[in-house]
């Protein structure tokens, strides 16, 4: 008889993946990156290109040259966290700071604390409030798109022209100019529909529990509404604030990292709650004029303490 | 009425049921068989022939050693060769009794007719004693005395009888062929166990994944409630497909909707659960005085050409069961006696067939082999898999450092070893295989202190 395994039980095991929920969040991503590269032409691809591309490269170095340990790179992971920082920049970015995002992510936020799985905060928030502290201004530059000129961005180049963004209109004049709502802001901040699309697939194939991201929406939506009625003209409209911004793109891509949030349905709203008031405090009485990320950095460091405040309820005990 | 199911955790394997309209079809009898002293829960049966003895089909060889022990009877005629111990499925040491096989003789005070007896003795004594006699265990896997099972502790009542036609594992499908093949029969002695608890309403619970058994069954049922009246109080409950649903907790929680408190039994919560296969040989040992000497088992794997169903005498070695259904395929990588998620993986099959036997399953490499090992990504798939609300990650990373202390508190006593978060993990972590023995000493500690 041939050699038999006698492992022991189970005898067989999911077919799921780290690799293949990777691969279900860089096709939940897939919309948002297509539509960014068509409007804003090829410095969009250009930063997209450099981030991935040196995320994994990075991962890769580290894990061969460093820790001398078996490459990682094939879990995909710094894949997704290359596109997301990438989508958290404006597409103007030099490619030296896009450079520098990645060595943030990779090299300090999730390698120096032992690589996927042991990271306390989202290794692409991590880089994204790096490069807004220390290049605020290559960070708050961001290309105009002529929504009925598809193609502009690629013949003409769109960085003659940068503006500001709804959030810091309101943040210094208090006034929006509707016209620049959903024009300006980082590539993966405009494609509202096409982020919401990527949720949707996302809790369809169950690779994340929207609880999470719906919290978040529902505290900003809440906040916004009271803000809105109590000081008239003073505050984004309940609606354009939660459209507006990185809140999308973070609750939906950064806040559900399954490693930096709760394990719990019940953890997963008090976390998101905290996102959604720790955000809207930032925007409307902070020093920056968007604040998810900030909001998504500080709950993961909660993570911890959420996680041991509610732990699940077991079988057959009170 | 709707399709019930557990409220916690569980997972939906690919249920894989392609012998389940194989016929029960007859194994014909080895030259010897190997019965062993220790195929029920509790201390090893003592022998109670000697070598050289003649025994016909049903003579007792053993006796029960203490309180949960059980009788054991000649499967086969035949002559005693040797008696002593020979390794069982897991390679420990267990004394078996070889019996070389001369023609079929039975007791002749075994009904062998296939006439359906109804009447049910009114004696409950009578009755427990029958099942002891019979040596009647558990046949839902962990082969626990019937006649113990059946006879809760003063001031204990069963509100509720569940017999267990689940058979969540995958592959597995000898308990839905009796459930076709012998509806009647496990009817009756569902009926006659209600009787012996005090006449306690009974639930024959059946995975949904099994049409034709729930209508053969339901069928059954009607005609058996128009000839006689034990039967008005059962009925039958459809279950959603879910695996374990078979775990005695788990059954519990989806049929009564009550939790069985942790350390606690099924009784305290007012439950007697036994398996359609447990309650075909009450019949059989109540109403036609059959010891349990043969069982039904499933010979299956998608590397199989045929798929099997056999009805073989308790002892038959697996070799010669293996042999009978075609040889072990070459594609073969594991062989699983019982179903993929908690059976055990032999390393031959030098083993012998015991009373809870289940199946001979043949999984080939790439559906067992597990994949490399890589970091947990804290994504909590485990511990939403687990039926029992624990953290298997957590107490994973306990085991690893062996804090007993912390694993205590976290529960890891109430794991039943269902596999579920070593299935669904997507990062391989070998979750199971730390949290299991890791239980077993906490559990050896938790002992240590009465």
């Amino acid at each position: 008889m041939q050699k038999l395994l006698v492992s022991p039980s189970p005898h067989i095991h999911t077919e799921l993946s780290t690799r293949k929920l990777m691969l279900d969040v860089i096709i939940a991503l897939l919309p948002v990156t297509v539509l960014s590269v068509i409007f804003y032409g090829w410095h969009e691809l250009m930063v997209i290109a450099v981030s991935v591309a040196s995320c994994v490269l990075l991962e890769w170095a580290i894990t061969k040259f460093l820790l001398k340990k078996p490459s990682t790179i094939g879990d995909l992971s710094a894949v997704v966290t290359g596109l997301l920082l990438a989508l958290n920049l404006s597409s103007l970015t030099p490619w030296w700071v896009v450079l520098i995002g990645a060595v943030v992510a990779i090299g300090v936020a999730k390698m120096s604390f032992g690589g996927l799985g042991q990271n306390v905060f989202n290794p692409a928030i991590v880089a994204r409030v790096f490069l807004l502290i220390s290049f605020p201004v290559y960070m708050t530059t961001w290309a105009v798109v002529d929504p009925g000129n598809i193609g502009s961005a690629w013949l003409l180049g769109a960085d003659a022209i940068t503006g500001p963004t709804a959030l810091t209109l309101m943040k210094e004049v208090h006034n929006v100019d509707s016209s620049v709502i959903l024009q300006a802001g980082s590539a993966g901040e405009i494609y509202d529909w096409a982020l919401i699309l990527g949720f949707a697939y996302l809790v369809l194939r169950k690779v994340i529990k929207p609880w999470i991201t719906l919290s978040i929406w529902a505290t900003v939506l809440v906040f916004y509404t009271i803000l809105y009625f109590a000081a008239p003209g003073e505050y984004l409209a309940p609606g354009i604030a939660l459209f507006t911004g990185g809140i999308l793109l973070g609750s939906i891509f950064m806040a559900t990292d399954y490693v930096t949030s709760p394990m719990t349905t019940k953890g997963g709203i008090i976390f998101g709650v905290g996102i959604g008031l720790i955000t809207v405090i930032i925007r409307n009485w902070g020093a920056y004029p968007e604040g998810v990320s900030f909001a998504i950095l500080i709950m993961n460091a909660f993570v911890p303490l959420i996680n041991k405040l509610c732990k699940s309820k077991k079988f057959g005990r009170a | 009425m709707h399709n019930v199911t557990f409220k916690m955790g569980g997972i939906h394997p690919d249920d894989k049921k392609i012998s389940s309209r194989c016929k029960i079809e007859v194994l014909p009898l080895p030259e010897k068989v190997y019965v062993s002293m220790a195929q029920h829960l509790g201390a090893p049966a003592n022998p109670v022939v000697a070598v050289g003895d003649e025994v016909k089909v049903g003579q007792v060889i053993a006796e029960p050693a203490g309180f949960i022990s059980a009788y054991v009877h000649s499967p086969v005629s035949g002559v005693v060769k040797t008696i002593g111990p020979m390794p069982d499925l897991a390679g420990n040491m267990v004394n078996h009794i070889e019996i070389e096989v001369k023609g079929d003789v039975w007791r002749d005070d075994i009904d062998r007719s296939t006439t359906l007896v109804t009447r049910i003795p009114d004696d409950t004594a009578f009755i427990l004693d029958r099942i002891k006699q019979c040596g009647v265990v558990g046949l839902g896997g962990a082969t626990f005395p019937t006649h113990v099972k059946l006879a809760p502790p003063p001031g204990k009542k069963a509100d509720c009888l569940i017999i267990n036609g689940a058979e969540c594992e995958p592959y597995l499908t000898s308990d839905n062929r009796i459930m076709i093949e012998r509806s009647s029969e496990i009817i009756i002695g569902a009926a006659i166990m209600s009787k012996v608890l005090g006449s306690c309403p009974t639930v024959i619970a059946i995975e949904e994944n099994k049409r034709e058994a729930i209508m053969i069954m339901s069928s059954a049922l009607s005609s058996l409630k128009r000839m006689t009246d034990v039967c008005n109080d059962i009925r039958i409950q459809v279950l959603q497909k879910k695996y374990p649903q078979g775990g005695e907790k788990q059954l519990i929680d989806a049929v009564m909707d009550r939790q069985v408190k942790s350390g606690g039994l099924p009784i305290d919560a007012g439950a007697v659960v036994q398996n359609v296969a447990t309650a075909l040989a009450v019949y059989e040992a109540v109403q036609k005085n059959r010891p349990l000497i043969t069982n039904v088992l499933t010979v299956t794997g998608d590397c199989l050409t045929v798929q099997h169903n056999y009805l073989f005498r308790i002892g038959t070695p697996l070799s010669f069961i293996a042999e009978y259904a075609g040889g072990v395929p070459a594609a073969a990588a594991k062989i699983v006696s019982g179903g993929p998620m908690m059976g055990k993986a032999v390393a031959n099959l030098d083993a012998t067939t015991v009373k809870g036997s289940s199946s001979i399953l043949y999984l080939m490499e790439e559906q067992t082999k597990r994949r490399p090992e890589t970091a947990c990504i804290r994504c909590g798939r485990c511990a939403q898999a687990c039926p029992m609300g624990l953290e298997p990650f957590y107490l994973f990373r306990l085991a690893k450092v062996d804090d007993y202390a912390a694993l205590e508190e976290n529960a890891v006593q109430d794991c039943i070893e269902c596999g579920c978060c070593l299935y669904s993990c997507p990062a391989g972590v070998p979750l199971l295989d730390l949290i299991r023995p890791a239980k077993g000493n906490v559990l050896r500690i938790i002992k240590s202190r009465k």
